[in-house]
């Protein structure tokens, strides 16, 4: 009995717990669809919900242990996102070595996150390597296709690496209730919450695309079960896991939400002009990284500042 | 001690690098050849390339694995010539056509009941373009027309560590692997249906422009 005090002791242990407990249903619902439609659609679902098991555990390990164990594990998300990317874009041979360049911001970028030294990692990769990469480019001596060059690794940069890294910066915080582990899963959790609602409500109930020339599969049933799911969601454990009231919490689960929906078609209609179905197949039923992420590329900065502006306990640093 | 060395080798320092830093999408894993005599033709594009194929393998069996590599270039010193041989376990052939005494490596080799891995362009040549293959092998499947030769198709690899430098930088790799062929009856129908198949796989799947 004492185990299982001392794992529910802190909000966020308690969570965790809520978290493997949706998941123990949603296991048990696609065993028994398996049983009663076989067919390729459950079987998809098997194989994601058997993904969902590895993804929830590593990312309980990463953020239960150290706060630097847990930065560690969002950077190399955010390695593998920006691996993604560069791997399907065009890309000209003379800039090969640039892309180095481009790795390396990652370490830069969450190290200033783990320290806590928000104006450097705010004004790190929009400022200074969005100056110098183009620079670098432009020592390599050719001009055609320098734009496009440019353009590319700089978006890339700024949506994998720039935009990901927020959820290490949510660490930093120290908030009684659950702290920046508490924030971080309050974030984490309610965004593929909201994919997972979206993607429900759409397959039971949608009729009505919203935008099919770039997610055929997004219905305006799904989007508004969605947010509503999540709304709730939020309302009901933000005041355990952070120090918002309900009412905050209600309107960060919307904004995560809306947020986490523009996330998801905006990397849609990427992939879609790079005519690819997945990034990758990295995550069996999922496809690759930034298919998974997708959301939380833009839940991410929005919820940090959401919750920065009205909660932040920095010190008055000029930002 | 040599096939611990082997074994800690692809454990410790290949396996890792591939995976982080390069990370394969394999498709049809299932359809490698398990056991020998058995010959597996890819395109050739990076050093990685050889390693690559052989980390799909599991531990047991990296000794039935012999890569066919350019003598002039792997046994240039006594080092590299080492590793080539009991790290990696090649057969060295002199480049420029296939000459008797090398067949016969090649085929005691299958005869052994070990799976040859054979790059046909030559050379890793222009990174990521296919070039036409060199007709070695299809001699090699017609001293033993029994052998199964499966095609593969490597890309990313020539972009990850191309040829002239050593400056590995990551990007995801996608490994295509076919089915098997048999011995045609003639050379250059062995040619062309092989040429055929690894162009066919190179098809399935999406390759970012590299310019």
């Amino acid at each position: 009995m004492n185990v299982i005090a001392a794992f529910f002791a802190t909000p966020v242990h308690a969570a965790i717990g809520i978290i493997y407990g949706i998941l123990i249903f949603g296991t048990a619902v696609t065993q028994i669809l398996r049983r009663v439609s076989p067919g390729p659609m459950t079987q998809e679902l098997t194989k994601r919900v058997v993904s969902w098991w590895w993804m929830i555990t590593v990312f309980t390990i990463a953020i239960l242990t150290y706060r630097m164990v847990s930065t560690i594990f969002l950077a190399f998300v955010s390695f593998l996102a920006l691996k993604e990317y560069l791997s399907l874009i065009p890309t000209r041979r003379v800039d090969r070595r640039v892309l180095i360049w481009a790795y390396l911001a990652i370490p830069a970028q969450f190290y200033f996150a783990h320290m806590g030294q928000v104006g450097l990692f705010m004004v790190f990769i929009p400022v200074w390597m969005f100056l110098f990469l183009p620079a670098r480019i432009t020592l390599g001596g050719h001009t055609e296709g320098f734009l496009r060059a440019v353009g590319l690794l700089s978006w890339g940069l700024m949506i994998t690496v720039f935009s990901l890294s927020h959820t290490a910066l949510l660490l930093t915080f120290s908030f009684n209730h659950g702290g920046g582990a508490g924030a971080l899963l309050f974030l984490v959790a309610l965004t593929q919450f909201n994919d997972v609602a979206q993607f429900t409500f759409g397959n039971l109930l949608g009729r009505h695309k919203i935008i099919p020339k770039v997610s055929p599969n997004k219905t305006w049933e799904g989007f508004l079960g969605g947010i509503t799911a999540t709304t709730v969601a939020a309302g009901l454990i933000g005041p355990y896991l952070t120090p918002m009231p309900w009412h905050y919490s209600v309107l960060a689960g919307f904004l995560i939400a809306g947020a986490g929906y523009l996330g998801d078609i905006t990397i849609s209609a990427c992939k879609r002009d790079l005519h690819v179905k997945d990034a990758s197949n990295l995550i069996p039923g999922h496809g690759g990284i930034l298919d998974r992420v997708d959301s939380l590329i833009y839940s991410a900065p929005v919820f940090f500042h959401y919750l920065n502006y009205f909660f932040g306990n920095w010190p008055a640093t000029p930002l | 001690m040599i096939a611990f060395l082997r074994c800690a080798f692809f454990v410790l320092i290949v396996r890792p690098i591939l995976t982080v830093i390069l990370g394969a999408n394999v498709r049809r894993r299932d359809l490698l050849p398990r056991t020998g005599p058995a010959i597996i033709v890819a395109n050739h594009n990076s050093h990685l390339d050889t390693l690559t194929i052989m980390a799909m393998y599991p531990l047991r069996r990296l000794k039935l694995l012999r890569p066919v590599a350019a003598m002039d270039y792997f046994m240039r010193t006594r080092p590299m010539a080492w590793f080539a041989v009991n790290m990696i376990g090649i057969i060295p052939v002199s480049r420029g056509g296939m000459n008797r005494d090398l067949l016969q490596r090649c085929v005691a080799a299958l005869d052994k009941g070990e799976i040859l891995i054979v790059f046909p362009e030559g050379s890793r040549g222009e990174p990521e373009k296919l070039s036409l293959f060199k007709k070695g092998v299809a001699h090699l499947v017609k001293a033993r027309p029994g052998t199964p030769v499966h095609p593969l198709f490597l890309h990313g690899l020539g972009k990850a560590l191309p040829k002239d430098t050593w400056v590995l930088i990551p990007f995801n790799c996608d490994v295509v692997v076919g089915e098997p062929l048999l011995w045609t009856g003639s050379i250059e129908s062995f040619m062309a249906e092989l040429q055929a198949r690894v162009a066919g796989l190179a098809a399935q799947i999406h390759m970012a422009p590299w310019e």
